[in-house]
């Protein structure tokens, strides 16, 4: 059986360290934070200009001027700070962010990740995409293992245009989890169920087999 | 010297001109300068080149100037939800330079503190780093990205005084303090217009240097992009 989104999720949670600044991408990444065991201290950072965000308000407490990078409206806990978006890419480039995770539409086996352009696609831009990738200390990607056509999303050479080169570390699917080490990918866990021989043929990218 | 304008069209009076570069703070639709932004559609000024993170949506902030054709170039990091946007830069009526949204923060912060250019990681080995010069530190790779500034910088600020000094209120902050740094001329609309002496100087976000006129908003719609509740944490509209 595959994983779950929420599988996915959990697994991603288990990447968090005690005491980790953390900047969470939009979508499937935002719903880590619901995954996050007690017992981790973790602070979410809003690349929008926050430390310290809280969940989605009630009616009331909704406030214009208190939104997420995603635009969304949410609240602040007694610990959040605001501060300018220079200050904020500074946390990001400068290396203070402990952990990023994001989607993506390909990751290659050397780190390199595209998320933010499809050709002949219309192009939206890559936001703080490409500041994160960068700068932050461990990334961590989720997606689903195969695109809607089925082609190979962990590929040896990303076809699409590129958000960052060798930056990736994690990568977390339905099918199971990779490491990304200097010589290329290993595949450290599998969901329950399935084989590494599947997950070979649905992969373009050479891994290794880890799996204790 | 008075910095204090009774509105947005008093405080833009002569500022404006055909061709001209605008920064325009907010992220999406919080923190944006929406008096300034609606004067500027009024002024019927032509050919601006727009400096702001997103483009607003289509019939609110950013967004009406794209409505009446009044932009000629945006330079922006994410642009989506906004549909006359996607139909102008399809058929190549609208020029975009787009840049890495932290990279977009500290060209601006570089031009309003006469740093001329930086170098960065963020782009390396990406289409951001086509055409620009790259140089090695400690090893690891970065590329030059130069500095913006701006003919006219808008700022929306909560509090502003009538020296210029600025406070701003939560997420509202985002790009505002570093455009009021690097607008050539600076025009703030805030919410509160107070008396000197009223703002705790401790507090201070943005020192009155750098803002040249300022005025006190009548109405700020303050529109959300996506109202996320807990008990609509999708955002989507209930029908």
């Amino acid at each position: 059986m595959t994983w779950s989104r929420e599988d996915m999720c959990k697994r991603a949670a288990r990447e968090l360290g005690d005491g980790n600044y953390v900047n969470l991408g939009i979508g499937i990444p935002t719903m880590v934070a619901n995954y996050i065991p007690s017992h981790v201290n973790f602070t979410l950072q809003s690349e929008n200009g926050m430390l310290g965000m809280g969940p989605f308000p009630t009616k009331e407490q909704v406030d214009p001027d208190l939104i997420n990078a995603g635009k969304q409206t949410i609240t602040e806990l007694p610990d959040s700070s605001y501060f300018d978006s220079a200050t904020s890419f500074a946390m990001i480039r400068g290396g203070h962010i402990d952990l990023a995770i994001l989607g993506a539409l390909q990751v290659s086996m050397h780190g390199d990740i595209a998320n933010w352009m499809v050709p002949g696609k219309m192009v939206k831009g890559m936001g703080g995409a490409m500041d994160l990738v960068a700068g932050v200390k461990k990334v961590v990607v989720i997606m689903e293992h195969n695109a809607k056509d089925g082609a190979a999303k962990l590929v040896k050479e990303c076809s699409l245009p590129l958000t960052g080169k060798k930056v990736v570390n994690i990568v977390i699917t339905e099918l199971g989890v990779f490491d990304v080490g200097p010589s290329g990918l290993s595949l450290i866990e599998i969901a329950p169920g399935i084989n590494v021989d599947e997950i070979k043929n649905r992969t373009e990218a050479p891994f290794d087999v880890k799996v204790s | 010297m008075n910095k204090v304008f009774k509105d947005a069209d008093t405080a833009l009076k002569g500022l404006l001109f055909n061709g001209m570069t605008v920064m325009s703070g907010g992220f999406g639709l919080c923190g944006i300068p929406e008096h300034c932004i609606r004067a500027l559609r009024d002024s019927g000024v032509k050919g601006i080149t727009w400096i702001a993170n997103n483009c607003g949506t289509d019939d609110f902030g950013s967004g009406i100037l794209l409505h009446t054709r009044q932009i000629k170039k945006m330079v922006a990091s994410y642009v989506g939800e906004n549909k006359t946007f996607e139909k102008q830069f399809l058929s190549g009526e609208l020029e975009v330079e787009f840049n890495p949204q932290g990279t977009l923060a500290e060209r601006i912060r570089a031009g309003g503190s006469g740093i001329p250019a930086f170098y960065t990681k963020t782009g390396v080995g990406t289409v951001i780093a086509d055409g620009k010069e790259t140089k090695e530190f400690d090893g690891s790779t970065y590329i030059m990205e130069t500095a913006l500034r701006a003919d006219l910088a808008i700022v929306k600020a909560w509090k502003g005084d009538k020296a210029g000094n600025l406070i701003y209120r939560k997420t509202a902050r985002n790009f505002n303090p570093m455009m009021a740094m690097a607008g050539k001329i600076t025009v703030v609309e805030v919410e509160q217009l107070v008396e000197i002496g009223e703002l705790d100087s401790n507090d201070i976000h943005t020192p009155g240097i750098f803002v040249q006129r300022i005025f006190q908003g009548d109405h700020f719609e303050k529109r959300i992009e996506f109202m996320t509740t807990k008990d609509n944490p999708t955002g989507r509209n209930p029908v």
